[in-house]
């Protein structure tokens, strides 16, 4: 069975992403410590909470290190969620001044409103529209809903990044892949079926 | 539990689980059943009743609710939301505000399950919430709840043009065009409880009717 490392950054919602991915038939584990995370094969990274914080706490655990080597050397496959899709950029407009991971070509910063029907935070279901032929989203159809719940979006520099868009605050990216480095916008595991698609197809990758 | 897993069948967009009576006989929120509806809630869960400190939100966030709703302590201890932003994000907080009609176009927010009065006006509270870092307010008129009359459309007007964080309306759903009027007046998403319970009604039913005057609903992922 996958291992799949739940990375426990201290603030987060970690029961319902266990649920899910035990639910798709992963044997997911919550892990707080770089030793424990040497077991997995696949790592999520899943996050609420401000970008500050949650880098300050992925640092002083050393978790910050060990991702790194594991994702980004050893290329084990990685999904960040939400703010954990953030914080493989290089910073936020959340918390300025503080680096993020930096594995990607990309920064944080706040949605803008461009209607007067759109509020901040952007929440609830929205469409995604993903790119073609990406493995992450096969068989979930554009204008597919997934449960979103966030102010801030991932602002690419490298334009190869973004898989998905979503048309909310003019459009924002709502998923991004690079190699083995895979972050979405929105919550797969409070999507219900098309987010148990997504997670079954992050478990195949 | 059983409603939990057969609206989790139904595929309701979100559910607010409210343990109303909690402050009031001062309780703090049941953790392990929390604990226990999260895991069969695939979808986005707001849990609130007796939620009064940072670390009765920190709990709940572990056991598996998505966003807390906070209503008496908004006003009973003051820093709680801005605490509760700071610490977990603006997007995990609701701040709820019962309010009840004083006089026509006046009314009055109440805590604890309805019983306190706050001598504040909801417009106030609500504007206190986007100001201390609420992500959004569930606006529930006391008069009309459970009474499947509609939603009170004057009261949501005020607070939906009062803040820009989005607003829920909430408080006597009893038909679909119920649910339209309040779009219309400014609510960003409907809350409705008896009218699931006690008629024939559904959510997808009208999530149909909604989509057919051109509103986007969420469509079943088959």
């Amino acid at each position: 069975m996958t291992r799949v490392a739940i990375v426990n950054n201290g603030l987060s919602n970690l029961d319902s992403i266990f649920r899910v991915l035990q639910e798709c038939g992963a044997n997911p584990f919550v892990t707080s410590t770089p030793a424990e995370l040497q077991n997995a094969t696949r790592i999520v990274l899943p996050g609420v909470g401000s970008f500050g914080k949650a880098m300050q706490n992925l640092r002083e655990t050393g978790l910050a290190d060990q991702l790194q080597e594991m994702v980004v050397t050893d290329g084990v496959p990685f999904m960040g969620i939400c703010l954990g899709m953030q914080l493989v950029t290089q910073s936020s407009e959340e918390d300025a001044g503080v680096s993020g991971l930096a594995w990607v070509d990309a920064k944080v910063k706040k949605l803008q409103t461009s209607s007067p029907t759109e509020r901040i935070p952007h929440v609830g279901w929205n469409e995604i529209f993903p790119s073609d032929n990406v493995p992450l989203f096969e068989g979930i159809p554009a204008g597919t809903d997934f449960y979103f719940v966030h102010s801030y979006h991932v602002d690419c520099g490298d334009v190869t990044l973004p898989i998905s868009h979503t048309p909310y605050c003019g459009d924002f990216v709502s998923a991004i892949a690079k190699d083995n480095i895979m972050g979405v916008q929105f919550h797969p595991e409070k999507s219900q079926k098309a987010g148990f698609r997504l997670l079954n197809n992050f478990l195949k990758i | 539990m059983q409603a939990v897993k057969v609206y989790n069948y139904r595929e309701v967009d979100e559910l607010v689980f409210l343990d109303i009576s909690a402050t009031k006989d001062k309780r703090l929120p049941d953790f392990s059943l929390i604990d226990d509806l999260a895991d069969e809630c695939f979808m986005p869960l707001a849990v609130g009743g007796g939620i009064r400190s940072i670390e009765d939100v920190h709990q709940l966030l572990k056991v598996g609710a998505d966003r807390v709703v906070v209503n008496s302590a908004t006003v009973d201890v003051p820093g709680l939301i801005s605490d509760i932003a700071n610490t977990f994000g603006s997007q995990s907080v609701v701040v709820s505000i019962d309010a009840r009609k004083t006089s026509p176009g006046n009314y009055e927010a109440y805590v604890e399950s309805g019983s306190r009065p706050t001598g504040h006006t909801p417009i106030e509270l609500a504007r206190q919430a986007e100001n201390t870092g609420a992500g959004e307010i569930l606006i529930c008129s006391i008069d009309r709840d459970g009474t499947m009359d509609g939603y009170d459309i004057d009261l949501i007007k005020n607070i939906a043009s009062s803040v820009s964080i989005p607003v829920i309306a909430s408080g006597g759903a009893g038909n679909y065009k119920h649910m339209k009027d309040a779009l219309d007046a400014g609510a960003s998403a409907l809350a409705a409880a008896s009218i699931f319970h006690f008629t024939e009604q559904t959510p997808l039913e009208a999530k149909d009717y909604l989509q057919s005057l051109g509103i986007p609903t969420r469509r079943s992922f088959k």
